[in-house]
């Protein structure tokens, strides 16, 4: 579980971030979803420690994030995996090295161990037989399950994804939601999600924080989004005309 | 993985810029003697005075400060562009999120690399230049083969060899630091990107200039 209390962050004069609170919940996919300068981004990158919050406090299940130095926060960090929007994989480094990675720098892994390891997390997002290909010679889509791959290598009790779906055709982005899902289901892991993808929304928002202009505007999971009288939600999650007009459709259906 | 990636960054730094370092150094010795020799032409200075002149040179000045010059260019703008376009594609934050010291990985390698392989580079290119100074004086008629090998071998200093390894030492250190410094803190995009290399290397030349001033004047009093 991740806590967020009252999370204020600004930039200069500009307040971004105006006391977020919310609880990222065990076992969950919890997304942070949003219109483009939401301040989403921000978000994840102070739950996750890549930026400091003006003030407010964090929390990975009773440990003050904000207060540890930063030998403690590496310490957290190797129980921490993240899935960034353009993947980040090492370029230079082959498929299998990028996901060995973090067990070469961690662990004390015969190399045995390690190959068994890095095997056992591409076949676990479907991806069999690459390990000596280079980031640049698969497409996107296999480039984020590797990312997905790289990032449960070392068992994370946590594990953010920041737009796991830009980029991705409509059927890939739902393979990658239903892995991601399954694997936060099979090891009771904290998921955090920035997303502004709808399909996602629907799909696995189990637990849903609706930021608008810096401020938390709604929260929720996918069956209370269709149900919200909130106008912010509603603007937000059917802002086109047909997506107006499947909504309505489903809540005449009942 | 320490010790991979410095063996890497040797491999990079060392045997990527041996051709680089021996082109200058052969042209750099073979100019001094023909400016010398004609300087000295007409003159009561002996002849042999040619090596003596191109060797000494060579080892205080030549070899590690227009060597290191070259790598700030070469070696420094290649460490920015690398390190900053790791921090462009995630590649740095996404190595700070699994906890790992990015600053340690990804400069000290270099560092380490830079001063251990960059004095042998210099060496090289001391041996380089005194042998470049000889091919454009002897085949050529300025001086006789005796003459110059006289020269090389007379009022030698151990000492100018010391001076000659410290500056390289502190010179490797300069560009690696500083060019990774450039790269490590780059903002924005492509732009940016170039600029971080080019500041690299202009500061790491300003830098370099400064350091070869402070240490003639500390390790010649």
């Amino acid at each position: 579980m991740i806590r967020a209390e009252n999370i204020f962050k600004s930039f200069d004069d500009t307040d971004v971030l105006k006391g977020i609170s919310h609880t990222f919940e065990s076992g969950k996919t919890n997304l942070i979803i949003g219109r483009s300068g939401a301040g989403k981004t921000v978000m994840l990158k102070i739950l996750v420690g890549l930026l400091k919050p003006t003030s407010g406090t964090i929390w990975y299940d009773d440990v003050n994030y904000s207060e540890l130095n930063s030998k403690q926060v590496r310490q957290i960090r190797m129980e921490v995996g993240m899935l960034f929007q353009g993947s980040a994989l090492f370029d230079s480094l082959s498929i299998e090295e990028n996901i060995r990675f973090p067990l070469d720098m961690f662990t004390k892994k015969t190399k045995k161990e390690k190959l068994d390891r890095v095997n056992y997390c591409l076949d676990r997002v479907d991806l069999n037989g690459v390990n000596k290909k280079y980031p640049s010679e698969v497409s996107g889509g296999m480039q984020k399950r590797v990312g997905i791959a790289r990032s449960i290598v070392l068992g994370p009790k946590y594990l953010f994804c920041d737009e796991p779906n830009s980029g991705l055709d409509p059927k890939t982005s739902i393979v990658i939601d239903e892995l991601i899902r399954s694997i936060t289901q099979e090891n009771n892991i904290t998921t955090v999600i920035n997303t502004h993808d709808m399909n996602s929304v629907m799909e696995i928002g189990e637990n849903i924080a609706l930021l608008y202009q810096g401020e938390l505007v709604w929260t929720g999971n996918k069956d209370d989004v269709l149900n919200s009288d909130n106008e912010i939600l509603q603007g937000f999650i059917f802002a086109s005309p047909f997506l107006q007009r499947l909504r309505n459709a489903a809540l005449s259906k009942g | 993985m320490y010790w991979k990636e410095t063996m890497r960054q040797m491999n990079d730094i060392g045997v990527g810029s041996i051709i680089i370092v021996v082109l200058i150094a052969v042209f750099i010795g073979a100019v001094t003697a023909v400016q010398f020799a004609y300087q000295l032409q007409d003159s009561f200075v002996p002849a042999y005075y040619i090596g003596y002149i191109v060797r000494d040179t060579t080892i205080i000045e030549l070899a590690p400060t227009i060597t290191c010059l070259v790598l700030a260019g070469k070696v420094g703008s290649n460490i920015a562009a690398e390190i900053g376009g790791m921090r462009q594609k995630e590649h740095i934050d996404a190595m700070e999120i699994m906890g790992v010291n990015t600053a340690a990985y990804l400069v000290l390698p270099k560092i380490i690399a830079a001063v251990i392989v960059i004095p042998l580079l210099v060496g090289i290119a001391c041996f380089v230049g005194i042998m470049g100074g000889y091919l454009s004086s002897v085949p050529t008629g300025l001086i006789t083969d005796a003459e110059y090998t006289r020269g090389v071998r007379s009022f030698f200093e151990e000492y100018y060899v010391f001076m000659m390894f410290v500056k390289a030492i502190v010179f490797a250190y300069i560009l690696t630091s500083v060019s990774a410094y450039q790269g490590y803190h780059v903002k924005g995009g492509s732009i940016e990107l170039g600029q971080a290399s080019t500041q690299a290397v202009v500061y790491s030349d300003i830098l370099i200039l400064l350091a070869d001033y402070l240490i003639a004047i500390l390790l010649t009093q």
